[in-house]
């Protein structure tokens, strides 16, 4: 086993350990994983925008391709710096101005065509289909397709549309369209609920699986030892915080 | 001088905005190029603000160090892997593996990123169980159908829920790419008319919001 696999499986364990802990409550080796974990993302960002901006994006094109047109978007990036001089802070306003107007300017078109009218084109499909000539309605309700899946989603569009825009008062079949609408929103909250709670428990599994895998031997049963040391850790910090006084309530 | 810091943004904002937006209609290849370089430069000036980020967050840690407040030695902690995941980076030149071997970039990637964002996100799971046990009951008929619909979904996506409830599966489809689906749709319509209206009004300087106080 090599040297970096080996201190890497005790490490990415450790750490794992220590932000578990928070599961009993807020604790330093939760706040020293945590700080950890900001500080690594923050740092990993930096390299990686200095890797595509500066040398990708600026410095190849700039040096070896020749094209200083990139000259200004730097000139009006480093206008956003203006901010920390007090006096000049107002230059910064010319470079948010181009970035909000060229993505307002950019969004306009782009979000009708892909947004609104495909979204709508979507929605409103034939009713019953025509085979052989007849006309005909099908039933298949695993199919996203069928004729009865596009009447519920017209349904299910149309009523939410009407929950959410109709600002008149909602009564009689406009308040029927509304309810159903409601009815359409609880379970796309549902749904939405139980699918990010399954993709949570997917990714404990998968942190699970690592500490399985780093408790054998060949890690020098690294989920073993840290796990003691964890506890013992988690149980000596508790202990000392038993005599302390209960810090005042925030607000 | 009130030209430069008020009217000066607002027309830029109006130029950019209608050039851009027009740029959509014309299918001519010193337009689509003109896209394309504009898509770089926004990626350049988003460099920037990540510098405006770091030295915000840079400046509230010194100050929490310089202060002495509570738990300041967490932000040395910050600070170290910082500057730590910095130097190994460069070092590296931003790459995690070279020749098919991992760098030690890489390494910090790998045994320390990926760890810690994955078990972040993980105690989640327990939160959301958590908070489902006491805001879960169904005290109304809107309330039991987003428990039903939630249960369901729940049963549908692992293979122990299908084989209790055979039928969960095809239900969690239909579920998700249909009822689901049309919500997503509708709500879809809706923020897209609202991003619309805004980009108007950003665009005809009606809204300023961007621009922030200070003087003017």
């Amino acid at each position: 086993m090599p040297f970096e696999i080996l201190l890497g499986a005790w490490v990415a364990t450790g750490l794992t350990l220590f932000i578990f802990t928070f599961l009993y409550q807020d604790n330093p080796l939760f706040k020293l994983a945590e700080h950890l974990y900001v500080g690594v993302s923050v740092g990993y960002a930096i390299v990686k925008t200095y890797d595509t901006v500066l040398i990708r994006l600026i410095y190849e094109p700039m040096v070896k391709q020749g094209d200083w047109s990139l000259l200004i978007p730097l000139g009006i990036g480093t206008l956003m710096l203006a901010r920390y001089v007090p006096k000049a802070a107002w230059l910064s306003r010319i470079a948010f101005a181009f970035i909000v107007g060229v993505g307002s300017g950019l969004a306009i078109p782009r979000v009708i065509s892909s947004y609104i009218l495909k979204q709508v084109e979507d929605t409103v499909r034939p009713l019953a289909s025509i085979v052989q000539g007849s006309p005909s309605f099908t039933y298949d309700l695993l199919n996203p397709a069928s004729n009865l899946n596009a009447v519920v989603l017209l349904v299910g569009v149309v009523s939410v549309l009407f929950y959410f825009f109709f600002s008149i008062e909602h009564k009689g079949p406009v308040k029927v369209a509304a309810h159903t609408g409601i009815l359409f929103l609880m379970v796309a909250f549902g749904a939405a609920f139980g699918y990010t709670v399954m993709a949570r428990m997917s990714l404990l599994i998968g942190r699970l699986t690592d500490l399985i895998e780093y408790a054998e031997p060949r890690y020098g049963l690294a989920s073993l030892w840290l796990l003691a040391v964890t506890v013992t850790l988690l149980a000596a910090w508790s202990l000392t915080q038993r005599g302390k006084a209960a810090p005042p309530a925030d607000g | 001088m009130n030209f430069f810091r008020r009217q000066l943004p607002l027309l830029i904002t109006l130029v950019t905005g209608l050039v851009f937006a027009a740029q959509y209609y014309v299918p001519h290849p010193a337009s689509e190029e003109m896209l394309t370089n504009v898509t770089k430069w926004l990626q350049i000036i988003g460099g920037f603000a990540l510098v405006l980020g770091v030295t915000s967050l840079f400046h509230i840690h010194a100050v929490k160090i310089r202060r002495r407040e509570p738990g300041w030695g967490y932000s040395f902690v910050l600070y170290a892997g910082m500057l730590g995941t910095i130097v190994i980076g460069l070092w590296h030149n931003g790459k995690e593996v070279v020749n098919g071997t991992m760098t030690a970039f890489g390494w910090i990637y790998n045994f320390m990123m990926v760890p810690l964002q994955g078990t972040m996100f993980a105690i989640l799971a327990f939160f959301i169980a958590s908070a489902a046990y006491r805001s879960f009951r169904a005290r109304s008929r809107e309330a039991a159908v987003l428990l039903v619909a939630a249960v369901i979904v729940m049963m549908g996506r692992v293979p122990l829920g299908e084989y209790l409830v055979p039928l969960s599966g095809d239900l969690t489809q239909w579920i998700l790419n249909v009822l689901n689906a049309s919500v997503r749709r509708a709500i879809l319509i809706g923020i897209s008319l609202g991003a619309v209206a805004l980009s108007l009004k950003i665009i005809f300087g009606i809204e300023r919001a961007y621009l922030g106080g200070g003087k003017e």
